[in-house]
């Protein structure tokens, strides 16, 4: 795609929200949420809530109320998109219990002509909007990215997550795949950090002795800062470790480039999602041709953006993005 | 006897019709077909879990092992019941048949039933898992058919539990086998002594038991269209609430299927009208717990005043 037709279908594409204010007006929208117990769910909540907030002020949409089932139980969750029916909303935003559970409530849903985007907690019913994280992706984007900062290669370390859980193969395998295509890196040794730093700590510090020379250390988030305290206490030159937006990973980052200049990336998933999620059924009531299958877009934080992110990330938090219809708008595009 | 049984029908259906009115004055969106019908088509399972519950508790047991039996049932329908038929029935006989067993061993070996079944509940959930360790399966063709007929005049929702309500009354108030069942809640020793083999009466409570338990996941399998090994947990306690809320009493023989069926109608109808309240979902588990208690209250001023007078 040339310059110039990029910037003509962006035009395009601004075009059509100009339109949409008008014809979303009246719409009502739901989220469906089945569990609000952790911090990374509180942040979507709060986003949902603030986006959804403004664009009722703005007159975009009429109504963006929030609803989570008292208990994370998927018959409970279907009767609550049930009643969402009854109350006559025409989007319903969904984080689903169970990817299959649902699916005889999303069906009535849709038969009754109410646009279901389910995101995070995908459910597979066909007729509804999925917007999915492709974590091998990110596994993958980070090795690029290593290949970017070491072209020689060398010895790599990976971290995995939970065992057992479906993320932590997907973003392994994509880790896999990355060291394949760039075959001067080498994983020499890999352990289970559980996305927590205490427990990637322990882990790091518990195989160090027996690794050669480490260049890089690729994780999954939530294990970066264990990692680095685990080299520290070992006495060994600090690794270009990837991290994952948490916020003590962030202000460890933040300390020591200021100390020695140290260079990274950082990315996971925001839970700003929800406001994604928010504008992609905007786009669909206001009949745009969306495609069933979407794709968040990781929030990557650089050397440029660092001190910005640790500034608007509450202590103890996960870095959070809010997304705009223009987001929104740019994932609809690339999904076609 | 008879008037105690219209007495316990009374109040059920009352608190039923106050919920209800209540729902239809906040959303009137829901007095349609189609409003019904979405209102209480997820109380379809719940009223035959809670009947399953009601053949225990008539027998002066409790089950606490419903909720994932429920759940093995309805793992069992979305594969093996869809894949291969035969073999999904023979499999669900044998849930059936294992609930019998399981009823005459609790009585032979003077077992309680509340640590049986709690033990239980960890085996029908292993297995649940072993059968769907990732979510999934899909709902037999003919089920989801069933479930989702438009039969004329009255939605399928309402229909159903009337079915359900009509055949179970039949067989547990009207029949002699029944009266027998009630009795050996009421007094096991009488019904022994009358020469009836309590065994054989227990596990045929079990077993019908069962019976409703495994319709109840396959009637979910039928609304949701596929099946997930945690699934209707919940059903354990919403059975014994329904149960309860319907007229029932711990002190067995004193059941009422009627009353168990609009028990779980009215349970599923209070979380709805919480959630048409907007109330915030921590006080949502709170608010169903004092509709409950509001009515069992109501249920003891009035059965204190039966009494009295």
């Amino acid at each position: 795609m040339t310059n110039s037709m990029m910037l003509f279908s962006a035009a395009g594409l601004a075009l059509i929200a100009g339109l949409a204010e008008a014809d979303t007006s009246g719409k009502r929208i739901a989220l469906s949420n089945n569990y609000a117990g952790n911090s990374w769910r509180q942040a979507m909540l709060e986003t949902f809530e603030s986006t959804g907030k403004q664009a009722v002020a703005d007159g975009v949409v009429a109504a963006a109320d929030a609803y989570t089932t008292s208990e994370n139980q998927a018959t409970e969750q279907a009767a609550q998109i049930q009643n969402m029916i009854l109350q006559g909303y025409d989007a319903i935003i969904l984080n689903a219990a169970s990817p299959t559970a649902l699916n005889g409530a999303v069906k009535e849903a849709c038969d009754a002509g109410v646009t279901v985007v389910s995101f995070d907690g995908i459910v597979t019913e066909p007729c509804a909007w999925r917007i999915a994280v492709d974590f091998a992706a990110m596994g993958r984007e980070e090795v690029d990215y290593l290949a970017t900062r070491l072209p020689d290669g060398g010895n790599l370390l990976e971290i995995r997550g939970l065992a057992g859980v479906f993320v932590d193969d997907e973003i392994s395998k994509g880790i896999h795949e990355g060291v394949a295509e760039h075959s001067q890196f080498d994983i020499v040794g890999s352990v289970h950090g559980d996305w927590a730093q205490d427990v990637a700590q322990k882990a790091v510090a518990g195989i160090l002795p027996s690794l050669p020379d480490i260049v890089g250390v690729v994780t999954q988030g939530g294990d970066g800062y264990g990692t680095a305290q685990a080299f520290r206490a070992a006495d060994r030159p600090t690794p270009l470790i990837v991290l994952g937006n948490r916020q003590d990973e962030l202000k460890w980052w933040a300390e020591q480039r200021d100390a020695n200049g140290y260079e990274t990336l950082s990315l996971s998933i925001a839970p700003g999602v929800a406001s994604l999620a928010f504008w992609v059924a905007q786009q669909v009531l206001d009949g745009e041709d969306v495609a069933k299958e979407l794709t968040v877009p990781f929030l990557k934080i650089t050397q440029d953006t660092l001190d910005e992110a640790l500034a608007t990330t509450p202590e103890g938090s996960v870095a959070n993005v809010t997304y705009s219809l223009e987001d929104a708008q740019q994932v609809i595009a690339s999904a076609r | 006897m008879n008037i105690l049984l219209r007495h316990r029908i009374i109040l059920p259906v009352v608190s039923l019709a106050v919920l209800l009115a209540a729902t239809f004055y906040m959303q009137p969106r829901a007095m349609s077909y189609f409003g019904l019908n979405l209102l209480f088509n997820l109380a379809v399972p719940i009223a035959l879990a809670t009947i399953a519950q009601m053949m225990i508790i008539m027998v002066n047991d409790i089950d606490l092992s419903l909720g994932t039996f429920v759940s093995l049932a309805a793992c069992v329908t979305a594969t093996f019941l869809n894949d291969a038929p035969i073999l999904g029935l023979a499999i669900l006989l044998a849930l059936i048949l294992s609930y019998a067993l399981l009823g005459a061993m609790i009585h032979a070996f003077e077992l309680p039933a509340i640590v049986v079944t709690l033990g239980m509940s960890f085996v029908w959930g292993g297995l649940a898992l072993f059968i769907l360790p990732l979510p999934g399966g899909v709902s037999p063709g003919w089920l989801r058919a069933l479930m989702t007929v438009k039969p004329p005049f009255a939605p399928m929702a309402v229909v159903a539990p009337i079915i359900i309500a009509a055949v179970t009354h039949l067989l547990i108030v009207r029949s002699g086998i029944g009266t027998v069942l009630r009795g050996v809640g009421g007094n096991a020793r009488s019904v022994q002594r009358a020469g009836w083999p309590v065994i054989w009466l227990k596990a045929l409570a079990y077993g019908l038991a069962g019976l409703f338990g495994v319709l109840a996941g396959m009637a979910l399998v039928g609304l949701t269209t596929s099946a997930d090994a945690n699934i209707a947990l919940r059903y354990t306690l919403l059975s014994i609430a329904g149960v309860i809320l319907g007229g029932g009493e711990f002190t067995g023989g004193k059941v009422s299927p009627a009353g168990a069926v609009i028990g779980a109608l009215t349970l599923t109808l209070a979380a709805s009208f919480l959630s048409f309240m907007r109330l915030s979902p921590d006080w949502q588990i709170g608010a169903q717990g004092a509709i409950l208690i509001l009515v069992l209250t109501a249920r003891l001023i009035f059965s204190r005043k039966g009494a009295g007078t």
